[in-house]
């Protein structure tokens, strides 16, 4: 097609959405559209993890970001009942100057990628790096120290969270 | 799967991603929001990483990502918490309004 390889096309077509939707997120007005275009976002990211091999991460990727952390987001929103009316505005002149240091920010970093060598992508060799089995055995052979400590970590801000969030503390 | 894409697509993905992350956190002006945006400038730079990882054949960058993930879980759960906080306190989380700590 085109001269274009199957991967290829998936690789422009998530591409293209991804960024389209995290477009829709800065832009949208209402709070809870911009939390489903997020969602989409994820899961066109999780769909880049299937095409780089790292299949374990992908679902991972759905499970805990689509899953977990993007309903939190839906709850707090529908406590705080934000909706398009209540949305607060900056000037425009703020939005312009955003969208300027952004552009300078995204010139400056692709500027750098100038003139860099070419390295293709292959998948010989590395098609079961991103596998339930070898990632298990790394995470607890060579990572087992960090993971434990994230292990306290996610209990002192489960504990943190529910401090924060009681109405009084006596 | 992957065959004959350059690294160089995926850099230039992720800078885009992550630039569009730091333009709706200046641009914005809704708490919610601008978490949210920082959700996308985390996932910008786990999708480099993964990339990477499949460049060179290592397992460790994936492991990174995963340590990344479970980082901004119990970010977000502190920063939620905070944030439903002072929206019970204020009655807002408009950035303008909450530019002093005291009062």
């Amino acid at each position: 097609m085109l001269g274009y390889t199957i991967t290829q096309w998936l690789f422009g077509i998530l591409s293209f959405l991804a960024i389209m939707f995290a477009l829709m997120v800065v832009f949208s007005r209402n709070p809870v559209n911009s939390v489903l275009y997020l969602v989409m976002t994820f899961f066109c990211i999780a769909g880049h993890y299937l095409l780089l091999n790292a299949q374990f991460l992908a679902v991972v990727h759905i499970v805990v970001y689509a899953g977990a952390i993007m309903v939190l987001f839906l709850f707090v929103i529908m406590l705080m009942d934000l909706n398009q009316d209540s949305e607060p505005q900056r000037t425009m002149v703020t939005k312009i100057i955003a969208g300027v240091a952004g552009g300078l920010m995204l010139f400056v970093l692709v500027g750098s990628l100038k003139g860099t060598e070419q390295l293709n992508l292959s998948s010989y060799g590395s098609s079961q790096i991103g596998t339930v089995k070898n990632l298990g055995k790394v995470l607890f052979s060579e990572f087992l120290f960090p993971f434990e400590i994230a292990s306290v970590l996610l209990l002192a801000a489960m504990v943190g969270a529910i401090m924060i969030g009681k109405k009084d503390i006596k | 799967m992957i065959n004959g894409i350059s690294i160089n697509y995926y850099l230039l993905l992720s800078t885009v991603l992550f630039i569009i992350g730091a333009i709706g956190v200046m641009a914005r002006r809704n708490s919610i929001i601008i978490f949210m945006c920082i959700e996308l400038m985390l996932n910008a730079v786990n999708l480099l990483l993964v990339a990477f990882s499949t460049l060179h054949h290592d397992a460790s960058g994936q492991v990174f990502v995963f340590f990344i993930m479970a980082v901004a879980a119990a970010e977000v759960a502190v920063g939620l918490a905070i944030l439903s906080m002072i929206y019970r306190n204020v009655k807002s989380i408009d950035t303008n309004l909450l530019s002093n700590l005291k009062n």
